[in-house]
């Protein structure tokens, strides 16, 4: 309980990883997918 | 094990919310590969020499496992927190994979069915449900925009999954580069391993990275009595055990299984749907079959981001009027798709695409729904508990669209018309959805978890 109630600094780097952690292959996935869906159109 | 408690993680002064989203993301990135099983499945029926109902059982019980599992743990994930959830279902879920391996290189499918249905099944349903109450808590001012992000995970699981898996099946399969070419099942089994792993570290990540709010925080510049504004706005709090005795969590089941049912009944059938819809007189379709790809492709991608516009967009409008629009408009649309949908091609498209952005839609915007409904207090049990309208659903919407189907001819030779009788059915069942959710009011007093300034006098009885 005591090391959750120690106030911590907002770390801008920490969002940033861990955003990218999951938007990257996120971002992968939907560029494989509309790599796909250009048949569709093409 | 005292480190995955819940007052392990109550999140202290400064702690940015934002980090909570990527952590739920984590999970449900991971469990959303459950949609991309088709990638091996014509390898696992040539490995175990078994017909493709007997490889469609691995993901029709992992299916039936994660309604289960949310049902039954969801009491249990609102009262130990999301670290030890996420953390249970990360163990299950690459369980289930390791077990599943070993099923394939032992040539065993019993094994496949235990490790991958049955053991990655429950951390399906753990993992789904894990994040949801910690992220309506971190933002009471945009529910729908949070429970929208994780749940999208879910529909964005299966489109890196997909490409990731074919190319690992092609790096350890020497065969890969034959003509005609199928994963032997050394390289799924291979696969297997390595997505146990990875799965593993990922949802780790989200475990450890996840923080609960300290009791009583709010975000900067909140005013909870804005957020009443609405009437189906509770601010009091409802038990899971009481919410399923009330008329409303029925009728909410009822919306979630009609929307749910009637957008399985276009995906389960996307590629030969297309392509029978402009098939031509000689039975040749205008439709390729790597076009019709693509438009599968294109439907996951209308799935997840319906999945986030739509739950965000609910914030503004109101859940009740969202769920409208789901039901209502999708049943024009759906009429419109069985009537004129075999027009032009543009057209289909474009209606498939908006009805399974609803279909996500519905997905994403429930828990904020019963959070309006039934408070925070023990909302992920209760969505555990409405998680059962997606077992359901996903037993009725096939069953319906292929008994229709069977009807009309033998696959190859079906046209637009063969798809009216099921689309129409699709259409009564939104309108059904729609009735049910006119028909949600706020839930009665006499159901809510006594405040510390009231007491309750009795023990509630089935709503009338």
């Amino acid at each position: 309980m005591s090391t959750a109630q120690t106030p911590v600094k907002p770390s801008t780097g920490k969002l940033v990883i861990a955003w990218a952690l999951v938007g990257v292959p996120l971002a992968y996935g939907v560029s494989e997918t509309l790599t796909r869906v250009a048949a569709l159109f093409g | 094990m005292g480190w995955l408690d819940r007052e392990r993680t109550i999140a202290p002064p400064g702690f940015n919310r934002w980090l909570v989203p990527p952590a739920a993301l984590a999970v449900h990135l991971c469990i959303g590969q459950a949609y991309a099983t088709s990638v091996y499945k014509t390898a696992l029926v040539k490995h175990f020499g078994a017909s493709l109902t007997e490889i469609g059982v691995i993901f029709s019980i992992a299916i039936v496992m994660l309604g289960l599992s949310a049902a039954i743990m969801g009491t249990w994930v609102d009262k130990n927190g999301p670290r030890k959830a996420m953390f249970t279902s990360a163990v299950f879920w690459a369980s289930g994979f390791l077990i599943g391996s070993l099923g394939i290189f032992s040539g065993q499918l019993w094994l496949v069915y235990l490790g991958y249905g049955f053991i990655g099944g429950i951390g399906l349903g753990i993992g789904y449900i894990s994040p949801v109450s910690t992220l309506i808590k971190w933002f009471p001012d945009r529910p729908g925009l949070a429970t929208g992000m994780a749940i999208m995970g879910f529909g964005g699981g299966a489109l890196i999954a997909s490409p990731v898996s074919t190319a690992l099946l092609k790096m350890y399969d020497p065969n890969s580069g034959a003509k005609g070419w199928v994963a032997n099942g050394d390289s799924v089994g291979k696969l297997f391993l390595t997505l146990a792993v990875v799965y593993l570290a990922y949802m780790m990540f989200g475990a450890f990275t996840i923080k609960v709010p300290a009791e009583g925080w709010k975000p900067a510049g909140f005013d909870p009595a804005k957020v009443k504004t609405a009437t189906l706005v509770t601010a009091d709090n409802v038990s899971a055990r009481n919410a399923v005795k009330t008329r409303q969590f029925w009728l909410v089941w009822i919306v979630l299984f009609c929307n749910v049912t009637a957008g399985i009944g276009i995906l389960e059938q996307a590629a030969p749907m297309i392509q029978d819809f402009f098939r031509q007189p000689d039975g040749v379709s205008l439709v390729s079959a790597g076009v019709a790809s693509g438009f599968v492709g294109l439907l996951s991608i209308g799935n997840m981001s319906g999945r986030f516009a739509w739950s965000a967009t609910s914030d503004v409008t109101g859940r009740k009027r969202i769920y409208m629009l789901f039901l209502g408009v999708g049943a024009v649309l759906y009429t419109v798709l069985a009537l004129a949908g075999s027009t032009t091609t543009v057209l289909y498209v474009a209606l498939a695409f908006v009805i399974i952005s609803f279909y996500g839609g519905g997905f994403a915007t429930v828990p904020a729904y019963l959070r309006d409904l039934f408070g925070t207090f023990q909302v992920g049990a209760i969505h555990g508990r409405l998680l059962t309208a997606w077992s359901a659903a996903g037993i009725a919407g096939p069953l319906i669209v292929n008994a229709f189907l069977d009807a009309q001819g033998k696959p190859g030779q079906l046209t637009a018309e063969s798809y009216q009788p099921a689309l129409l059915t699709m259409v009564g069942l939104l309108v059904i959805g729609f009735i049910a959710n006119l028909l949600v009011k706020p839930v009665d007093a006499r159901f809510h978890e006594p405040r510390p300034d009231r007491v309750r006098s009795e023990e509630p009885a089935l709503e009338a």
